[in-house]
């Protein structure tokens, strides 16, 4: 039988409730969600936390909604409700792509999107598909908001900025048109974690790439991303050489390990030609094409 | 910690340890024993019960987190009208081998109709994709469940089943 070592429990009642029994307990407090990826780790002392502060009633983190120019998804939403959102799938049909291969149905009821992004597992596909999205995360403390770009939200491995006293509230997508995206995933069953996955996101102007994100993950990149082939696409002409280049960028630019899901050479292999499929359907998607 | 869990429409007052899983919580505080416990990781699904109408693998969930919350089990499934048409689909296309997963398939099977009480055989096989069955028996669970979906009253489903 696999049980977590003890812990104190508590039950937040608000994100201000929340923040102060995070304060009480110190550093080795734990926030829950969903749980589906904590409780397993602490299944097997990987984690090992003094308190767990449970946020699962926490209506106010629960909400999807367009704020100007901005989607904004609350931390608590679960992943069956973002694949469940018209609004999100109208806008960001990579964040759809992405949901219907993260885990499998019944996980996607519990686990939430600020869970995916605070366990920040080197192989998670929400953090790439929002790194490809320019998404940013509202972290509260107890001296207020701030926000971070998620691509500056990692901080490596099962780590991120988000402080031992504070919470990620929010995540935050900017609307901008002209633009779409999409997210390419190899796994080796249904609902495991991503051998490789890329998300791509693009705006086209005047036929040409005006802005692109790509995210990448389980390969290595640092804070899920490679920059250099988002420089290099910009300004390009929406072609298969184009892609092409780009996608060779990203191959190069990954730093995968290798372990059961394959060896190096092959998840560089993957990073590259994901990068270009999703980079392709994005576009397709952009000019009015494919879905 | 005391929690209050709802479990099959019967209202449990217990005092749990904070780490009890909700699985061993069904199995051992209540001795509902028809909620079957696997991997422990989350990966197979035969702890799959209902949490608020929602399925949940119950071996990733805290017995403390259920506090206030109704969940069905597969004791919760058969009504004073008879065994749920899920029941009943899995006894007419020969649903279960060894019967490790049926609980869980069930109850995931209940939530995908309550949502969407005529799924595609895809609908269904995505909907059970986190639920495995170990004698690979899934032609036979997606008919089942596309029966129940064809008999969605208990009454009439009992006609179709001469057991």
């Amino acid at each position: 039988m696999q049980v977590p070592a003890p812990f104190t429990y508590a039950k937040a009642t608000s994100v201000e409730h929340a923040l102060s029994l995070l304060a009480e307990h110190g550093e080795e407090a734990r926030v829950i969600a969903g749980g589906h990826s904590l409780l397993p780790m602490m299944k097997i002392r990987l984690a090992k936390p003094d308190a767990l502060i449970d946020i699962n009633g926490l209506a106010e983190l629960g909400t999807i909604r367009i704020d100007g120019d901005a989607l904004s998804v609350g931390a608590l939403v679960r992943h069956a409700d973002v694949l469940a959102s018209p609004v999100i799938g109208e806008h960001f049909p990579i964040l759809h792509d992405a949901e219907h291969v993260i885990a499998d149905p019944i996980v996607r009821n519990w686990g939430t999107v600020g869970g995916s992004l605070c366990q920040a597992d080197p192989a998670e596909d929400l953090p790439a598909a929002l790194v490809a999205l320019n998404a940013s995360g509202v972290i509260r403390g107890a001296e207020g908001s701030r926000t971070v770009p998620i691509r500056e939200f990692h901080v490596g491995p099962y780590e991120t900025v988000v402080g031992p006293a504070e919470i990620l509230t929010e995540v935050r997508v900017p609307i901008r048109p002209g633009g779409s995206s999409a997210y390419e995933k190899v796994e080796r069953k249904a609902g495991d974690w991503a051998v490789v996955a890329a998300g791509a996101a693009v705006w086209l102007s005047g036929g040409t790439i005006a802005d692109v994100g790509i995210g990448v993950t389980a390969a290595g990149a640092e804070h899920y991303g490679v920059p250099a082939a988002e420089e290099f696409l910009r300004g390009q002409a929406p072609t298969e050489e184009s892609i092409a280049e780009a996608a060779r960028i990203v191959g190069a630019g990954v730093n995968p390990a290798a372990d059961q899901r394959g060896p190096e050479d092959y998840k560089r292999h993957l990073a590259q030609e994901l990068t270009a499929r999703a980079l392709r359907r994005a576009i397709a998607r952009a000019q009015g094409g494919e879905v | 910690m005391q929690i209050t869990v709802g479990v099959n429409g019967e209202s449990y007052t217990r005092d749990v340890e904070d780490r009890l899983l909700l699985v061993h919580f069904l199995r051992d505080t209540l001795g509902l024993t028809g909620t079957h416990w696997g991997c422990d990781t989350s990966n197979c699904g035969v702890c799959t019960v209902q949490v608020d109408g929602k399925p949940v693998k119950s071996c990733t969930m805290l017995a403390v987190m259920a506090d206030g919350r109704e969940v069905k089990t597969v004791e919760g499934l058969e009504t004073a009208a008879g065994l749920d048409p899920v029941q009943q689909g899995f006894m007419a296309c020969h649903g279960l081998q060894c019967g490790f997963c049926t609980p869980g398939m069930m109850l995931t099977a209940r939530a995908l109709l309550d949502r969407n009480p005529n799924p595609t055989e895809q609908e269904i096989r995505v909907a059970i994709s986190g639920n495995l069955c170990r004698c690979t028996g899934y032609e036979n669970i997606v008919q089942s469940v596309r029966w129940a979906a064809e008999h969605p009253a208990s009454a009439e489903a009992s006609e179709g089943v001469s057991a």
